[in-house]
Order: structure tokens, then C-alpha cells, then sequence
């Protein structure tokens, strides 16, 4: 018994999830990724909301053109973020190291989530000289602010959780970026005056209103004009437990194969 | 009296993949101070089989017990007693070895201090020290497969499983990671899979090979020596090898040289 090898005990479930979101986390900044991400989504967040939604000639002063097209924005940063959370596992080889480590579905899927989403976070929280200009040149309702920033980081966290689960389908990550796209895409669009003007023509008042309960975007105006409503939170948190779940089961299934 | 307790019990290990059945019902057993080696043709199972011993594919039939915890209904005890080296040593490529193992040790449940000197332990191990701060992807094949071994020896484990270690090696680390194994075999069990018959003769406690997803001989080298004619004086391995790979290939009208 002496010399027989011992193992150290297993770490909790906590300690084994953030051991995987650290490395995922910092395997963003192992690559030129990182500052080439933070940089174009912080440039074109700015150029967008100053250009295109006119932030100071609009001549009020709150955030909402800045808002406004971050769900178009993430439409295709989500997916550059999301889409080698798996599929770079695959094609490496790095999942048999991964899933051969004591650590369960739960633990890899939710981590690796967890440090993408960090990950996204980073880049909003990277916006705050915006929101510094708008108060310093005006008087904006902060609390309105608060509300667009929480309702942005939890559509990036709903994209993302798609994104990590599509890109669980395949090995390949430019394969996964553009499904990804395709079903953000889709998902967006349903809150959209087109989609539901397509289904008011001859749909039931009940599915038109269905079909854009469905939507990312519907859910996220309403949180980001400040209007707190449950269901605009539950939304978000159902959709990402949901995908996190079908990501899990995805990994089982191709291990089992 | 678990000295004596077999650390890796496999009963009836089969798997399909499509129409191909690449393992048809394997059993093995190892015991602490064992070193078996695993060898076979290109395609022969061998993977595979290391793949369930090990948790990453889920096996059709069959159990695999590590040092008596069932790997399916209890894969985190019975993943904690294993160190694994993939087939190619898959890691993740931009990380630093040391990051790379720190991660690895963490995961695997040590903290603190404790972390540094099990990279230190494992660096030293398997002499990495000159490149511990390089990135893998910029090391040779040599000291990739070396950032491999280490990864596996982080955690002093009891049941150890290698896929080719000495693959891509020079004759001097070949020579070196064969005294590891000699060395970590007298309190463990080990597995190696091999294509290259005189590691058996100069590592391993046992042999076993397989053909065709099934065994074709289980014994000591010496017992499979004893198998080749007297007269054969060169290459003695490789003649029974061939001899009992053969075999069966033609009789199936494999088709391999």
C-alpha cells in the first residue's frame, strides 16, 4: 500500500466546471481571437449606434440606438465565439483528453458555455465609454441602461447556447458558424413586423402571438426598454438550460458512436 | 489484499461502428505490476478497445472495471484512476505546456500549490523542462508525445493506458519513456498498444493480440515466443505475429500485404 499510487479525491462539481471555463476562457486569448473580436465589436457597436442610429443627432439622451443593433451585431459575433467551442474539440482530438478527464457532461457543456459567455460579456462591459458619453452630454435614465445591457448579455448567452449546441453537431467550425447564422437568423426573425405580418394574414391571433413569444427579439426589447416581465427573463434562461441540455445529449450520442 | 486485485477488468467488449463490428467481444484483465502490451494490425480493434477502457466511446456490450468501479454506472471514480495518452497525444495545441498541465491538474482535483509541483513532478518525469514554456503546437512530435506522457502521469495513477507511446520517438526516448513504463509498472497496471514487437520483449509483463476486433493470443512474450518454430532464428516476433494475424486475414480475404 505504500507505494501503491493514489489520486487525488474528486473536486466538486463547481471546481471541475470552472477548471474547464478557465482554460476555454483563456484559450480566447491564447489566439489573435480575442483582441480581434473585442476590437470589432467594440468599433462596430460604436460606428453602428453613431452612424447608423444616430446616438447624438437624435438628440436625446439615452442608449437605444446602441441597443438597437446589438441583436443584428450578435447575429454573427455569437457564432464566431460559439462555433469552435466543440467542433475544434472534435477535429483535434481534444475531446477523448477531455472526456476521459473525470468530469461529467454537465461539467464540460456548462463550462465551456459559461467561458464563451464570460467571453461575450467582456465585450459589452468594453462599451461602457458610450455610456459614459451619453451621461456626461446628457441626463439618461441609468436604470433604462442597466436594463438594455442585462437584456444584451442575455441575448448573447441565448445565441450562444445555440451556437455551443450546433457546433456540437459537427467538426468542422466554419460548418458550424454558418448553421449557427442560419438558426439565430431564424429565431430573430420571427419577432420580426415581416414574419408576423406573413402569419397575421392568415394565422389566429394565438399563433401570431406564439410564433413571436418564440422570438429572441421580442424578449429583448421588451427587457431592453426597461419593462421587467418574468417571462422576458424565464425566456432566455429556458432557451439556454434547454439548449445546454441538447448539447449534453448531442455529445452522449456522437460518444456512444 | 487489493495488491492483488485486478486494476482493469474488461468482460465482452464489443462495438460497431455502421456495418463494421471493430470489436467482437474482448476480455482483459490486468493487475497491479503488469505491463501489457496491446498489439495488432492497422484496424485491428486496438484503439477502439483502449477508447472504452478508458470512457470516451460507450461500449455495445461489455463492462470495464477500474480497480472495481464500474466505468458506466461510476466513470468519474473510475476515470480518476486512470491516466490516458490518446492515440496522437491529442492537447490543446495553443496552450502552453505548462498552462496545459496546470489545466490538467486542476481538473483533476489538485489546487493550490499542489498544481505547480505536479507540473514540476510531471515536467521533470519526462524531461520537458526545456520547452515547458513553449506552445504545443510549435513542439517536435517527440516532445508533444512527451506533453502527452506527462499529462497522464499528472495524477499518480494506479491504472495507466497508452496508445502508442513510443510512436515518433527517437531511439533515445524511446529507450528513455520504455524505462518509465518499466519503472511505473511495478505498482501499476499498465496498457500499452504497440506496433513495434521488441517493446513487448523489453517492457511488457504479458501480451496480448488481437485481429480483427478479437484475440488471437493472450500470454507471457515468452509463451509467444515459444510459438515460433525453432529454426527461426531473426525477427522471432514479428514471425508469429504475422503468423497469427495472417491467419485469419486471408481466410477472409482481408487483403493485407
Amino acid at each position: 500500500m505504500s507505494d501503491a499510487p493514489q489520486p487525488p479525491p474528486l473536486p466538486s462539481a463547481l471546481a471541475r466546471t470552472l477548471s474547464i471555463a478557465r482554460r476555454e476562457f483563456a484559450g480566447y486569448f491564447a489566439t489573435p481571437l480575442a483582441p480581434v473580436f473585442l476590437v470589432m465589436f467594440v468599433a462596430l457597436s460604436a460606428l453602428l449606434a453613431f452612424q447608423a442610429g444616430g446616438l447624438f443627432t437624435r438628440g436625446s439622451a439615452d442608449m437605444r440606438p446602441f441597443f438597437q443593433w446589438q441583436p443584428w451585431l450578435a447575429l454573427f459575433f455569437m457564432p464566431a465565439l460559439g462555433m469552435r467551442l466543440w467542433a475544434d474539440e472534435r477535429r483535434s482530438g481534444s475531446l477523448e483528453l477531455l472526456m476521459t478527464l473525470p468530469v461529467t457532461t454537465a461539467d464540460m457543456v456548462i463550462g465551456k458555455f459559461l467561458a464563451a459567455w464570460a467571453f461575450a460579456c467582456v465585450s459589452l462591459v468594453l462599451t461602457f465609454p458610450l455610456w459614459a458619453t451619453v451621461a456626461w452630454l446628457g441626463d439618461p435614465d441609468h436604470g433604462v441602461i442597466i436594463a438594455g445591457y442585462i437584456a444584451t448579455a442575455l441575448l448573447f448567452g441565448t445565441l450562444l447556447s445555440i451556437c455551443a449546441c450546433l457546433s456540437a453537431c459537427t467538426r468542422n467550425a466554419v460548418v458550424a458558424f454558418v448553421l449557427s447564422v442560419a438558426v439565430c437568423f431564424l429565431l430573430l426573425m420571427t419577432g420580426y413586423g415581416l414574419v408576423q405580418d406573413f402569419f397575421a394574414r392568415w394565422a389566429p391571433p394565438s399563433i401570431v402571438e406564439a410564433v413571436a413569444s418564440m422570438s429572441s427579439l421580442v424578449h429583448f426589447h421588451a427587457l431592453e426598454r426597461g419593462v421587467l416581465d418574468a417571462r422576458d427573463l424565464l425566456y432566455p434562461a429556458s432557451v439556454i438550460l434547454g439548449m445546454l441540455a441538447i448539447n449534453g445529449i448531442l455529445l452522449h450520442w456522437k460518444a456512444a458512436r | 489484499m487489493s495488491e492483488t486485485r485486478a486494476l482493469i477488468e474488461a468482460k465482452g467488449l464489443r462495438k460497431r461502428f455502421g456495418t463494421i463490428e471493430a470489436v467482437r467481444g474482448i476480455d482483459l484483465t490486468v493487475e497491479r505490476g503488469q505491463v501489457l502490451g496491446f498489439l495488432g494490425p492497422n484496424g485491428a480493434g486496438k484503439s477502439t478497445t483502449m477508447r472504452m477502457l478508458t470512457g470516451y466511446l460507450v461500449p455495445d456490450a461489455g463492462s470495464v472495471r477500474i480497480d472495481g468501479h464500474d466505468l458506466a454506472t461510476h466513470p468519474l471514480e473510475a476515470k480518476r484512476r486512470i491516466g490516458y495518452l490518446a492515440e496522437g497525444a491529442p492537447a490543446y495545441m495553443d496552450m502552453r505546456v505548462e498552462d496545459f498541465l496546470a489545466f490538467v491538474a486542476r481538473t483533476r482535483g489538485y489546487r493550490g500549490a499542489e498544481v505547480r509541483e505536479r507540473v514540476d513532478r510531471a515536467v521533470a518525469r519526462v524531461h520537458l523542462e526545456p520547452c515547458r514554456g513553449q506552445r504545443i503546437e510549435t513542439l517536435s512530435k517527440g516532445y508533444k508525445r512527451r506533453t502527452g506522457i506527462a499529462q497522464a502521469l499528472i495524477h499518480d495513477p494506479p491504472v495507466i493506458v497508452m496508445d502508442e507511446p513510443t510512436d515518433g520517438l527517437d531511439p533515445n526516448q524511446k529507450f528513455e519513456v520504455r524505462q518509465l513504463v518499466r519503472e511505473l509498472g511495478r505498482t501499476r497496471a499498465i496498457i500499452l498498444s504497440t506496433h513495434i514487437l521488441e517493446e513487448v520483449e523489453a517492457v511488457c509483463t504479458r501480451a496480448v493480440i488481437i485481429n480483427k476486433g478479437a484475440t488471437v493470443f493472450d500470454g507471457t512474450p515468452k509463451e509467444l515466443d515459444a510459438q515460433v518454430p525453432k529454426n527461426i532464428e531473426t525477427n522471432r516476433l514479428d514471425h508469429v505475429f504475422r503468423t497469427l494475424t495472417a491467419r485469419q486475414t486471408k481466410a477472409a480475404k482481408g487483403g493485407s500485404r
